[in-house]
């Protein structure tokens, strides 16, 4: 399952990120790494990007961006 | 003199902690060959005055973007004295992460724990000396906003500076450590490749295939050797794990992060979801997110024009009447013109040129100051207290639409998003972006936003025409401009800058009571730069406009009654003849040779406007105590009906009004599009079609207009 799969008000556990390059190195110096949770705080008012709670802070990051991202429930 | 560096996350308080410590010793400079931004200060640390410098703040030490390799690079060639960490104690494992990439770079470092009082709220509790034992670092607590534990933060540099203990060294994973050991290995054969570089960074850096150092290597005479060995810990890595050298390092760091912060950290079960959390489910609510945000902008408006304009609440210091800030400005105006004119020791040439040239044309735009002084006021407020990435995450979606992201929405705010901006550091702003399509697009468009310097020129004609409906105008007028700016944004992204779009990872930080220290801190800056334009450029240019709208001069016909005698003359000038042969064609939109000067004078700088139609328009005006303010003059002359009788003064104010949106950017705005595109070809496009656009939407909504009325 990836990210924008999740609903609010969800938690979900990272199993990896695909992709490559900038956006990679990105998510992972934001702490999106292997084993983290995520809670999904909010969609946007037009559903996307997404307001999730990482490691204790909140990021946004678009529905594409979550797409990169394996979870488990 | 010792050298102290402040590196940190954004949002961390680190400027503010910069601002504690330096107060108003600062000024802003750049970094040698690259357009990133710094600003240095001094502190006085006992009896030693030491110099400070704010690096950028950034989320990582990569070579993806310009700030993370300029910060790096400075300390390691500029081997400040101690390197201080501003970490954000609400947000500990994230900051942390970035703290040991710091750490790598073999420097000695203090930490400022900052914003302890809102992880106490969060429920935690941070051992402060078990986490510099564990780092091997100084560690201070403080609450930059009410000035906590500054004085222990400047002992704790003092001392670093003198002792120069560096960190502990870091233990990674295993499979990481024996990953990086056949490389550093090399890399240790090889001084004359890691020159003043920590062997083990650049160990980590050539496995994680950092851009820069790479560049480097195949740059370097003997690399087949550190490359066999880069191969040898890949292999190893591969051996162990399956994840790519670049996911190893991030997870290794943040494996560290996590092992300190769990160490470090007491959780009270107590803790409060902090008010941030109640804020934004009001904020970014599906329905109630759109009317806060329009609610907002309209609020800074009409709190701004009221404030400024309106609420006479400056006591009669000057005269018997009380008046607001902007009245009051043009009283003083008043009076220096008015001592001017009967200094009987003034030529008549200098009374023309001080009353006119200078008091018109400076004089005007500084009556402006105060409502740009409070509009920057309460944009201050907004960013400081977090909002404006609110914004950023409401509108993304619908500016995504328009081929650009949330990012590009920080350089339009800036640019005069929200009014009051400036183009300048708008441009400067879309370093961030790393998309370099995305970066372009955004810098075309950038200029069309509502600008500082275009608000006088807005006040002025709205004050004539549209005084009725003020605010209404200003949201209308914002909303005119971000239509224009997207739908070019748009038509740019699908003919002339074609590609993918890039990704959007955006902090949402915590929100923040602006503190007055803080906002009047920028807010001053900016309108400080405002004036010292004003006192300056403007001034001169105000000399040269005058000129050319002096001379040469004419014999008139002495028949002719005054007012008609220098419209002749100053038909003849210089200016007169530019503005008269263009004419014919700027016509069609309503603009006569007058405006034409005025217009050409806004290249240098759009307030310019407003001075140049102030000289325009007074000429003829010898006792400046009988010369009407610019608005009333203007709306004079504007509304005298046309040969078939429709008056179309308010119509040409308002094709004006666009016109100065959309024209060719100002003088400085072209430098820096030259500077951030490297490109006379991309500056000239700007140029050219912004100016086309204007001209086209200004026609029209002369022409069309004039056929409804």
């Amino acid at each position: 399952m990836t990210l924008d799969k999740v609903t609010q008000g969800q938690t979900a556990t990272i199993v990896r990120i695909n992709g490559d390059g900038a956006i990679h190195q990105r998510l992972l110096d934001m702490g999106i790494t292997k084993g983290t949770e995520v809670y999904i705080e909010r969609y946007a008012p037009l559903k996307d990007p997404i307001h999730i709670t990482v490691k204790g802070y909140s990021l946004a990051l678009r529905i594409a961006e979550a797409k990169m991202i394996e979870v488990t429930a | 003199m010792k050298t102290i560096a402040i590196a940190g996350n954004p949002n961390s308080g680190k400027s503010c902690i910069f601002n504690n410590l330096t107060g108003s010793r600062q000024r802003v400079g750049n970094y040698a060959g690259v357009t990133v931004e710094f600003t240095e200060g001094t502190c006085q640390i006992n009896d030693e005055k030491v110099k400070i410098i704010d690096l950028p703040g950034t989320y990582s030490l990569t070579a993806y973007s310009q700030e993370e390799v300029v910060s790096r690079d400075f300390i390691v060639k500029e081997k400040p004295d101690a390197l201080m960490i501003v970490v954000d104690a609400s947000n500990l494992e994230r900051n942390l992460y970035f703290t040991i990439q710091l750490i790598e770079l073999g420097v000695p470092v203090v930490i400022a724990l900052n914003m302890v009082d809102v992880a106490e709220k969060k429920g935690f509790t941070i051992d402060t000396v078990l986490l510099s034992k564990l780092l091997g670092v100084e560690v201070v607590p403080t609450v930059a906003f009410k000035k906590e534990g500054m004085e222990e933060l400047k002992r704790a540099c003092l001392k670093v500076t003198k002792s120069r203990i560096t960190p502990k060294d870091l233990t990674y994973s295993h499979e990481l450590e024996g990953s990086l050991e056949p490389i550093i290995e090399e890399l240790e054969k090889h001084p004359e490749f890691t020159k003043e570089y920590p062997t083990d960074w650049v160990a980590v850096k050539l496995f994680e295939e950092d851009k820069e150092v790479l560049e480097k290597l195949a740059a370097y005479e003997n690399k087949a050797a550190i490359e066999t060995s880069i191969e040898l810990g890949k292999k190893f890595l591969k051996k162990h794990s399956d994840e790519s050298p670049k996911t190893a390092v991030a997870e290794a760091r943040y494996a560290i992060a996590n092992g300190i912060n769990k160490e470090v950290t007491k959780r009270n079960e107590l803790g409060q979801r902090i008010l941030t959390g109640k804020i934004d489910s009001f904020v970014c609510h599906r329905f109630l997110g759109w009317a806060i945000l329009v609610g907002v902008i309209y609020a800074l408006f009409w709190l701004s024009f009221q404030i400024s304009g309106e609420w006479n609440w400056i006591p009669p210091i000057i005269g018997d009447e009380w008046v607001s800030p902007m009245g009051f400005v043009e009283l003083i105006f008043e009076n220096i013109a008015t001592w001017a004119s009967e200094a009987s020791w003034m030529g008549d040439t200098m009374k023309s040129l001080f009353v006119d040239g200078i008091i018109g044309g400076v004089g005007g735009v500084l009556g402006f100051a105060p409502l740009i002084f409070f509009i920057f006021l309460f944009i201050s407020a907004l960013e400081d207290s977090g909002y404006i990435a609110r914004i950023a995450f409401i509108l993304d979606r619908v500016l995504r639409v328009f081929g650009l992201q949330g990012k590009s929405i920080l350089a339009l705010i800036v640019s005069g998003g929200v009014a009051g901006g400036c183009a300048v550091p708008g441009i400067m702003a879309t370093r961030t972006l790393r998309e370099e399509k995305d970066r372009l697009v955004t810098i075309m468009v950038a200029p069309m936003m509502n600008c500082g310097a275009k608000m006088p020129v807005y006040a002025m004609l709205i004050a004539a025409f549209f005084a009725k409906h003020e605010a209404g105008m200003m949201v209308l007028l914002m909303v005119l401009s971000w239509g224009f700016a997207l739908i070019s944004a748009l038509i740019l992204r699908k003919f002339v800058i074609k590609g993918e779009q890039t990704p959007f990872v955006m902090e949402l930080p915590i929100y923040h009571v602006p503190t007055i220290r803080g906002v009047l801190h920028h807010t001053w800056g900016r309108t400080w730069s405002y004036i010292k334009k004003a006192g300056t450029l403007l001034l001169a240019i105000s000399i040269v406009m005058w000129a050319l709208m002096t001379y040469p001069k004419t014999e008139v016909d002495p028949t002719l009654d005054e007012n008609a005698a220098s419209q002749v003359e100053l038909r003849n000038t210089v200016a007169g003849k530019i503005g008269t042969t263009i004419e014919p064609v700027t016509q069609i939109a309503g603009f006569d040779w007058r405006d034409n000067i005025a217009l050409i004078g806004g290249l240098a700088a759009k307030e310019v406007v407003v001075g140049t139609l102030g000289v325009a328009y007074s000429m003829g005006d010898v006792d400046p105590e009988e010369s009407e303010t610019l608005a009333t003059r203007v709306q004079e002359e504007w509304s005298k009906p046309d040969a078939d009788g429709k008056n179309r003064g308010p119509l040409k104010a308002f094709a004006m009004i666009i016109f100065v949106m959309l024209y060719a950017p100002c003088v400085a705005t072209l430098a820096v599009i030259k500077k951030e595109t490297g490109s006379w070809k991309w500056t000239l496009f700007s140029t050219g079609y912004s100016t086309a656009l204007g001209f086209v939407v200004a026609v029209l909504i002369y022409q069309i207009g004039a056929f409804l009325i």
